[in-house]
């Protein structure tokens, strides 16, 4: 079932927390949201869910509006942040619970707990209470009672930050893998970038109430829309330049003005560099001063004083890099982003002299 | 403080200084046992063995109530009491635990404005209401007045029960296909459990204590409580029976001991919120 929202929105007394949001979620797909603290997005996943009521704006499932229907009559399953397991109950009863609301058969309920048990691969648990069970584990306990009554949505709020960094890869596959398997269409909230591109087929950006981009992660990444989304996706984040654009030329603070191969209006601009878009290079565009490397095992990051901004590059590690020492770095200019400096707009630019 | 905290030593010397301590409550207790069942008592010691002071038990003693009816009257008052503060508490605290509504507020403070006014101060007032409510000398009109008179305390212990329960929980049952009332009664009662069982054990502890209302709202003699018999005995400006209201006394305090004997693991969690972990 296909998940739209239309220019959803959602006041609390004068707060507003979601303004004009719209967005689809096709069948069987994972769009996850994605943005700081407070953007919104959690407040979105509520209102899918029916927790609350929209106070604008229509939320339709399979082209039926639910905008008044309650998370039962809707059929959304959803896994909480902090698991939100029945402590007073065991890890069957926890699962079954959205199935005994109706009053199925016995034999029916424990059948289905067990298959999805098997599916999630915690069958053995069963019997025990949340209190004995690991982080891991309590948050397949939720996924199994997410998914028992084959809800014709999964609705996923920030289901891993409460793991430790290797599990929460190790899960994120995992629920990746059952997504993939059970063809659930699901929306799935997260603070996390590196989180929220690995697992969607989509990802919507949010910031300050609005979904200000729905992109697939590659191009989030490649070609982002605005400042915003080029500083809030990557790590070690985006490095940003000064620059001006003025006669058919692009000036960079320390670097040789280029002629541009379009034209751009004329005026002031950011330059986005990513640090991997960074090159030690012999006769390189810019001259900086390392202050700081940190060493990543595959990876060293430099960070590097140019002017008053400052630079972070990606070198393999080993680079012949020493801290004080002044490099010479090269911009791989087709890589770089221009964006406005008052829109903060993504503005398309190419270099007349570019030799890549 | 754990008990590897102290010395062996150190444990004993504790123990024997709260033995001190609380030697003349035991002493006490201790003198009302043996005193109910002694003929006479010169000053604190007791001379001669009986059971005539217990006669209560077997008769009705002349001009007073029967102990056993009192005593049933006494039960009837604070199990109701109990149950009701805790069914009638529950929900009220819920709401103000989780639902929003006009004057919450307003409500929230004036609870505990209520709470704090002496009881005796609305005696009168009390007594006027239940007459013309035709629910004076009842015991349903007292039990009304006790609700009415603990309750805000009540709700106030239960909504801070309710309020440690996290909201996620709720919303997961809510998600699950559970109305709020059932979600309610299927998780949030389940999950504070343990601070209701304790909240509802001192309820029916204050009930069975209850003296001043029953003295005043039932003053005829097949509706008074063991307090009030008790009163009404050790008051007799003539001849005090002391014999006989030390025997009374014993069989007034037993069933509360009884209970808190039974119970008191579960009272201490009303201090710690109430929510198992």
């Amino acid at each position: 079932m296909d998940v739209v929202l239309e220019h959803v929105g959602k006041q609390f007394g004068r707060v507003t927390a979601v303004e004009g949001v719209s967005l689809t979620v096709g069948e069987g797909e994972l769009v996850a949201l994605l943005g700081p603290s407070g953007c919104g997005k959690s407040t979105t996943l509520f209102l899918v869910a029916g927790l609350y009521r929209p106070t604008s704006g229509r939320i339709l499932f399979g082209g039926r509006v639910v905008n008044d229907a309650t998370p039962q009559e809707r059929g959304v399953g959803m896994v909480f942040q902090s698991y939100a397991l029945y402590p007073h109950l065991t890890v069957f009863e926890n699962i079954a619970f959205p199935l005994r609301v109706r009053r199925s058969r016995g034999a029916q309920i424990a059948e289905r707990v067990r298959r999805v048990a098997d599916l999630v691969g915690i069958a053995e648990l069963l019997p025990r209470r949340p209190a004995q069970l690991s982080g891991g584990q309590q948050q397949r306990v939720a996924l199994c009672r997410a998914l028992v009554k084959e809800p014709a949505v999964l609705l996923l709020d920030e289901p891993l930050s409460n793991l430790d960094a290797r599990l929460r890869e190790a899960t994120r596959a995992e629920i990746r893998r059952l997504q993939r398997e059970l063809g659930i269409t699901t929306l799935f909230v997260s603070h996390d970038q590196a989180e929220a591109l690995s697992i969607a087929d989509r990802v919507g950006v949010m910031h300050g109430g609005r979904l200000i981009a729905v992109m697939t992660p590659a191009d989030l990444y490649e070609r982002p829309p605005s400042r915003f989304i080029a500083e809030f996706i990557g790590t070690p984040p985006m490095n940003f330049l000064e620059a001006r654009v003025e006669d058919g030329r692009l000036a960079v603070a320390g670097v040789m003005p280029r002629p541009l191969a379009h034209p751009v209006p004329p005026g002031t601009y950011l330059l986005g560099v990513r640090p991997e878009h960074l090159e030690l290079a012999a006769d390189g565009d810019l001259r900086a001063e390392v202050f700081l490397v940190e060493q990543m095992g595959r990876e060293w990051l430099v960070h590097a004083a140019c002017g008053d901004a400052s630079l972070r590059l990606l070198t393999g590690a080993g680079a012949a890099v020493a801290v004080g020492s002044r490099v010479s770095l090269r911009l791989l200019w087709r890589r770089a982003h221009l964006f406005d400096s008052q829109s903060g707009a993504a503005v398309p630019f190419g270099l007349a002299d570019d030799p890549r | 403080m754990t008990p590897d905290a102290v010395g062996p030593h150190g444990r004993w010397g504790v123990t024997g200084a709260l033995v001190i301590l609380t030697a003349p409550i035991i002493v006490l207790y201790g003198w009302l046992l043996l005193a109910s069942f002694s003929v006479t008592i010169t000053g604190l010691v007791p001379h001669g063995l009986t059971l005539a002071n217990w006669r209560f038990l077997w008769q009705t003693l002349p001009n007073e109530a029967n102990a056993w009816v009192a005593a049933g009257n006494s039960l009837t008052f604070a199990v109701t009491v109990a149950v009701f503060e805790v069914l009638v508490g529950a929900m009220a605290a819920y709401a103000l635990s989780r639902l929003t509504f006009p004057g919450r507020g307003l409500f929230l403070g004036s609870t505990i404005v209520l709470h704090s006014f002496p009881s005796v101060t609305l005696l009168i007032a009390i007594f006027l209401i239940l007459r013309a409510l035709g629910l004076y000398d009842r015991l349903a009109g007292v039990i009304l007045v006790k609700l009415a008179l603990d309750l805000p305390l009540g709700i106030w212990i239960m909504k801070g029960f309710f309020d440690g329960v996290p909201w996620d929980v709720e919303m997961a049952a809510l998600v699950d296909g559970y109305s709020r009332i059932r979600v309610w009664w299927k998780v949030m009662l389940p999950l504070i459990r343990p601070g209701l069982f304790a909240f509802a054990i001192f309820a029916f502890l204050s009930g069975w204590n209850e003296f001043l209302l029953p003295y005043v709202l039932l003053p005829s003699q097949g509706s008074q409580t063991l307090s009030v018999l008790m009163a009404s005995l050790s008051g007799e400006e003539r001849f005090a029976d002391y014999g006989l209201v030390t025997a009374l006394s014993v069989f007034y305090i037993l069933p509360a001991v009884a209970v808190f004997a039974l119970t008191q693991r579960y009272l201490l969690r009303i201090f710690s919120g109430g929510v198992k972990g």
